[in-house]
């Protein structure tokens, strides 16, 4: 019996056409579950009775949300296996995360405040979840400043991967900290937490649209990380033979 | 019974490493002791910036203090964080230090409690002189204090892991800023919050001791994510 080779896929040189021949399938995927996540929620979900129409940007707003934490995550778990086991593809797989874990930030914030708008009548309120949502945001982009302000590449991957660590473990200490200061300052009056029983209908176009954004966060994501490996490996045999290939 | 009294020598040279490290980067810091006052000036120019800015409506004032006080020493801890490493990874003396037998993670902790020595103490010192300016009374002053000898110590450990993984990088001083100050944040809102509930009759008791336990669990993690950062920026 011959065993399966477990680390085949962690070299760049194998990963590489892998990556390619699966971005299709999920950029497929993405339009698919996308196209009938929009159409539940746009047509079938019931319009709330108290929020009215309004509330439908919630299928874009919650998995944004969930999206943005979840890809930081997964950012700080490339970080730390790079760190850990020294594997080229982790630390580049972390790189290729961040700016889409950043733009699902991005829009879970401007979506939250077309949401607050009609609402709550304001853009923005200092609620605990939209404030670590925004700190959230700046982890990211520290991430990113830093990654990208030093030359050396391995050098950048380790830095970013002890970054992405401290930062992992400080968000539930920021989460926290942010919840407790927001009931200290200024009660509840506005909460966030909805209705208890939500609409069948409700939920089934949030989890099509959290799936979309999951094929779309892969799919883009192994594009990204494609080019990381084209820039750092351009001097490679593989990459220049199988350039030479497509030509 | 050989191995216990070895481990005992290896000890009290570790010790001695230490203290000696701590006394050399004090002594530096005595050297120069401009560099320690401008930190200060800073911490109470831009104290003294938001009565300019907001107006001197004394009831304001004393909502705003104990917060514009925190932001400030956050500020000059971390405007004077480029002291901690730079100038001994310019003329190569940090390399040296890095080959000695002493812990990395050790290392690093005798060059934080060196800068906060130089910097906390002083921020500590001052904070209720300034916070007088903002009308806080004594219970207000004396948990302002108190919340700033706490949380001092964790922004310097902190901000040594943002200066250690930016060492000798372009832009530097700005890039330590967009890394540390998400990562204080839960300082500043205890320490803040602190001061507000000492003020409105709460008791800041729940606030401080989260403080404390934010600096035991900085002071175990952050030496060793500062000696990490120290081995990558010199490899």
């Amino acid at each position: 019996m011959t065993r399966i080779n477990w680390f085949k896929y962690a070299s760049p040189a194998t990963f590489f056409p892998l990556a390619g021949r699966l971005i299709p399938w999920f950029r497929a995927l993405a339009v698919l579950f996308g196209v009938a996540g929009l159409y539940v929620g746009f047509f079938v979900a019931p319009t709330d009775f108290q929020q009215g129409e309004a509330y439908r940007i919630i299928f874009l707003h919650v998995p944004a949300a969930w999206m943005s934490m979840f890809l930081y995550m997964l950012m700080a778990l490339y970080a730390g296996l790079g760190l850990v086991f020294n594997t080229r593809l982790s630390s580049m797989m972390a790189r290729a995360v961040a700016p889409t874990g950043a733009l699902f930030t991005f829009l879970a914030l401007w979506t939250g405040s077309m949401w607050g708008r009609p609402m709550w009548g304001t853009y923005w309120v200092w609620d605990a979840r939209l404030t670590s949502e925004l700190i959230l945001l700046f982890l990211y982009f520290g991430y990113m400043a830093l990654v990208a302000a030093i030359d050396d590449p391995r050098r950048g991957d380790r830095a970013g991967g002890v970054l992405a660590l401290v930062g992992a473990v400080n968000v539930p200490i920021i989460y926290f900290s942010v919840k407790w200061w927001n009931t200290l300052h200024q009660g509840s009056s506005i909460n966030l937490t909805r209705a208890p029983s939500m609409a069948a209908m409700m939920l089934w176009g949030m989890l099509l649209m959290a799936l979309c954004f999951w094929m779309y966060s892969i799919a883009v994501i192994l594009a990204r990380v494609q080019c990381v490996i084209a820039e750092r490996e351009q001097r490679s045999a593989w990459l220049q033979e199988l350039a030479a290939g497509e030509a | 019974m050989r191995e216990p009294a070895q481990a005992d020598v290896v000890l009290a040279g570790d010790g001695t490493l230490f203290l000696g490290l701590l006394r050399r980067d004090l002594l530096l810091v005595y050297r120069r002791r401009a560099d320690a006052v401008t930190v200060l000036v800073f911490f109470s120019i831009v104290v003294s910036l938001f009565p300019l800015g907001v107006g001197a409506d004394p009831n304001l004032l004393r909502l705003l203090g104990g917060g514009v006080v925190w932001v400030a020493a956050l500020l000059a801890s971390l405007l004077s964080l480029n002291r901690l490493f730079a100038a001994d990874h310019a003329d190569g003396t940090l390399e040296q230090i890095l080959l000695s037998p002493l812990p990395l993670p050790l290392t690093a902790l005798a060059k934080v409690t060196a800068h906060w020595i130089a910097t906390g103490i002083p921020l500590t010192l001052m904070a209720p002189v300034l916070g007088m300016q903002f009308g806080l009374d004594g219970d207000g002053l004396l948990v302002l204090s108190a919340g700033v000898l706490l949380g001092t110590p964790v922004l310097s450990l902190v901000g040594a892991v943002g200066a250690a993984l930016t060492l000798g990088l372009r832009g530097g001083n700005l890039l330590v800023a967009l890394l540390i100050l998400p990562l204080n944040i839960p300082v500043l809102i205890l320490g803040a919050g602190a001061v507000d509930a000492a003020q409105s009759g709460l008791g800041a008791g729940a606030h401080l001791s989260l403080l404390g336990a934010l600096l035991v669990g900085t002071l175990v993690g952050a030496p060793f994510a500062v000696a990490a950062a120290l081995r990558i920026s010199l490899d």
